[in-house]
């Protein structure tokens, strides 16, 4: 079964990618329960490396819950069960073999509302490293640090200050700290659950731009509700609707020319 | 907006909003005056029954922080404290001295030596104690032997209650404790300035004693200091411990369900079952010894450990989840997530929990009588394991004494726990001030 739907994927690609990049995560026949409640029908979707994903549909569609199978983050939930394939490298995340801690670093997370520990700016880029002990000795952990800000988009604005406690930041700088902390432990897949969404439309221009450049080192995963922003950061875009995966591809060809009804519908506007 | 969606007023009898504000807008406005007259009205009575609680008790206690001393001219003959000759510490423990203060006090206000009705007259002004401050003196001051010194000793109950006013000098002779014998003699001596009220410092230093007059809160305060210490060194990790497990790790299941459900049934039960239990289980069946600190301690600790879990799960409920989610999006695991940001988060609430929780432990009496705590301890407990008491059952046997001395002991040791609660919850109210972290 597993080499029928390899190919049957190899053909997918090739028909919608010119030239075909390394799949860096792939879910396959994904179902999500919530208690007696399903959230997720049999969702395929490819995550290709070295690209945006993104994710968009109308609110309780199951964009974010299948966002959280990637990084087994629904694992915190008592009730929440999650049948199918989900793989990493083409490994079975969900495979007892894989330890969730481990996973978490190679798949970071960045949430809705912007998370800095109540700890200062250091503190918060350092803890990743330090717990996973990423640094042999405290220059190596600063460079981490530095270098993390930095790609962050952060540093200059924080350079004096990195002793300040991170909750003063503004709300788009926290959120940009919080990248920064999820880049800290150089993570391969950075999933990003509307890391806009609380933000105003500057800091919101700043986090695009930055997930553009980020996209040259990681591997993206974002949800969105502003289907301007899904056109403009992500190189595909999967629309979920009811729990289902309703149409998935290159960016350009959702928007300019969906082949689901419902996609054409929410897409311009019709619902949602 | 369109016109046809605006409210079209004159078509039917209804009111307009106008109209219809004006006869409710009175009336709401009456209804929160109301409410917050009831709310002032609530606290104003708690602060009322509040002011008359400290006033009956400071009224009556503050005078126990003094305390009548007569300074007696004492003749230290060398003869009494030496063994043929020789002055030696036996002899010193051994030498007489009921008789060497009856001829001091005798002396000092110039009654009949050889008057035995006198001279008992005469012994009741000072305290039965006086023997042992003479004792204890000359025990410190070996040199003095040979010679007359001025030694500060005890005055008996009723020459202190007396003096500050609680036996009335205008009762007849027939039912006042004191005679006008010793009343002339009292006066003399506050003439000579020999007798005299002094800060009280017995009552910080000094165990239980059946004297009124020398008896003081110390050993139970150093029982009540290691039951803390017991109830502290137990109930904070066993009690923290059960509720970051409870919290964080325990699965919801109908195990857990019932076992919170028993906690905060826990919480409500009367502190005499405990006392009932430790009886059983500390005393009778581990065996360890009756009415110590230890036993107290444990059973101190079993009453609070429900408060102490269900403000450590409060607490730790009150962090954020998406601090939880943070730490284990950058890879923690779950008991570094814990560890590291959930449980400092809730510190100071866990701090609040445990003081409160000791706050009351400290307070409690009836459990303590259960364990055979109410017995008279006058040595200070050396160990959790040696006989003890604690202050409120100190409070508890004072406030049986019939003596109007004990009355204002009563109070005094009181005041003495009140000051040690509110000290604790100021210390609480402290620590959730200066760790309280925001975000």
């Amino acid at each position: 079964m597993d080499a029928s739907a390899q190919t049957m994927n190899t053909n997918r690609e090739s028909t919608v990618v010119t030239n075909a990049p390394h799949i860096k995560m792939k879910g396959e026949k994904v179902n999500v329960f919530y208690g007696e409640k399903q959230a997720l029908f049999d969702v395929d979707l490819e995550v290709p490396e070295h690209q945006v994903t993104a994710l968009i549909g109308p609110s309780g569609c199951g964009k974010s819950t299948f966002l959280r199978c990637l990084n087994r983050m629904n694992d915190i939930i008592d009730i929440c069960q999650v049948k199918g394939n989900i793989t990493l490298d083409k490994t079975d995340i969900y495979d007892s073999s894989v330890d969730v801690v481990e996973l978490r670093a190679r798949v970071g997370m960045v949430f809705q509302k912007p998370n800095p520990f109540p700890k200062s700016i250091f503190e918060n880029v350092a803890y990743g490293p330090k717990i996973h002990g990423l640094a042999r000795n405290k220059t190596e952990l600063e460079e981490i640090v530095v270098e993390s800000l930095q790609k962050a988009g952060l540093f200059e604005e924080v350079k004096d200050r990195l002793e300040e406690p991170g909750t003063g930041l503004s709300g788009g700088q926290q959120q940009r700290l919080c990248i920064a902390r999820a880049i800290a432990v150089s993570p391969e897949v950075i999933l990003m659950d509307e890391p806009c969404s609380a933000l105003d439309p500057i800091a919101t221009a700043k986090v695009e731009e930055l997930i553009d450049e980020l996209r040259q080192n990681f591997t993206i995963v974002i949800v969105t509700h502003s289907m301007q922003q899904a056109a403009r950061v992500s190189q595909r875009t999967a629309f979920f609707h009811l729990g289902m995966l309703v149409e998935e591809g290159v960016t350009d060809e959702i928007f300019t020319n969906p082949t689901d009804k419902r996609t054409q519908d929410y897409i311009t506007g019709r619902f949602g | 907006m369109t016109d046809s969606t605006q409210p079209s007023r004159p078509t039917s009898g209804r009111k307009t909003i106008g109209e219809a504000m004006k006869s409710s807008l009175k009336s709401r406005y009456a209804a929160e005056k109301r409410f917050q007259a009831y709310g002032i009205i609530a606290i104003a009575l708690g602060l009322i029954f509040l002011g008359l609680l400290f006033y009956s008790i400071i009224s009556r206690g503050y005078t126990a922080f003094e305390q009548t001393i007569i300074d007696l001219p004492v003749d230290l003959p060398r003869a009494e404290f030496s063994v043929d000759g020789q002055v030696t510490d036996e002899a010193i423990s051994k030498a007489n001295y009921s008789k060497i203060v009856r001829e001091a006090i005798v002396k000092t206000v110039g009654a009949d030596l050889s008057n035995r009705g006198e001279v008992r007259k005469v012994l009741e002004l000072v305290s039965r104690e006086a023997s042992n401050q003479i004792r204890n003196f000359v025990a410190e001051n070996p040199d003095a032997i040979g010679t007359t010194q001025i030694i500060p000793v005890l005055a008996r109950g009723d020459v202190d209650s007396l003096m500050k006013g609680q036996i009335r000098r205008d009762v007849d002779e027939s039912r006042r404790q004191l005679d006008d014998q010793q009343l002339v003699w009292i006066d003399q001596l506050i003439e000579e300035g020999r007798l005299e009220k002094r800060f009280n410092t017995f009552i910080f230093t000094e165990g239980p004693s059946s004297r009124a007059e020398s008896s003081g809160i110390a050993v139970a305060v150093m029982g009540s200091a290691f039951m803390m210490g017991v109830v502290l060194l137990l109930a904070l990790p066993i009690g923290v411990a059960a509720s970051i497990y409870l919290e964080e790790f325990a699965p919801k299941n109908r195990w857990t369900d019932l076992i919170e459900v028993n906690i905060n049934n826990l919480a409500a039960v009367p502190s005499i079952v405990y006392g009932i239990l430790g009886l059983a289980v500390f005393i009778n069946y581990a065996g360890l010894p009756r009415s110590s600190a230890i036993v107290g301690g444990l059973v101190l600790t079993l009453m609070t450990l429900p408060t102490i879990i269900i403000a450590t799960r409060a607490a730790l409920r009150a962090v954020p989840p998406s601090i939880r989610e943070a730490a284990l999006g950058v890879g923690a695991s779950k008991n570094q997530a814990v560890f590291h940001h959930v449980l400092p988060l809730a510190a100071p609430g866990v701090m609040t929990g445990t003081i409160i929780g000791l706050a009351q432990a400290l307070g409690e009496t009836a459990p303590l009588l259960m364990i055979g705590m109410v017995a008279f301890v006058n040595d200070f407990p050396t160990s959790p394991w040696s006989p003890a008491t604690a202050v409120p059952v100190q409070i508890f046997l004072w406030a049986n004494s019939a003596e109007r001395a004990f009355v204002e002991r009563t109070s005094a040791a009181i005041i003495i726990l009140l000051v040690f609660l509110i000290c604790m919850n100021a210390l609480a109210v402290f620590l959730r001030r200066r760790f309280e972290q925001r975000w």
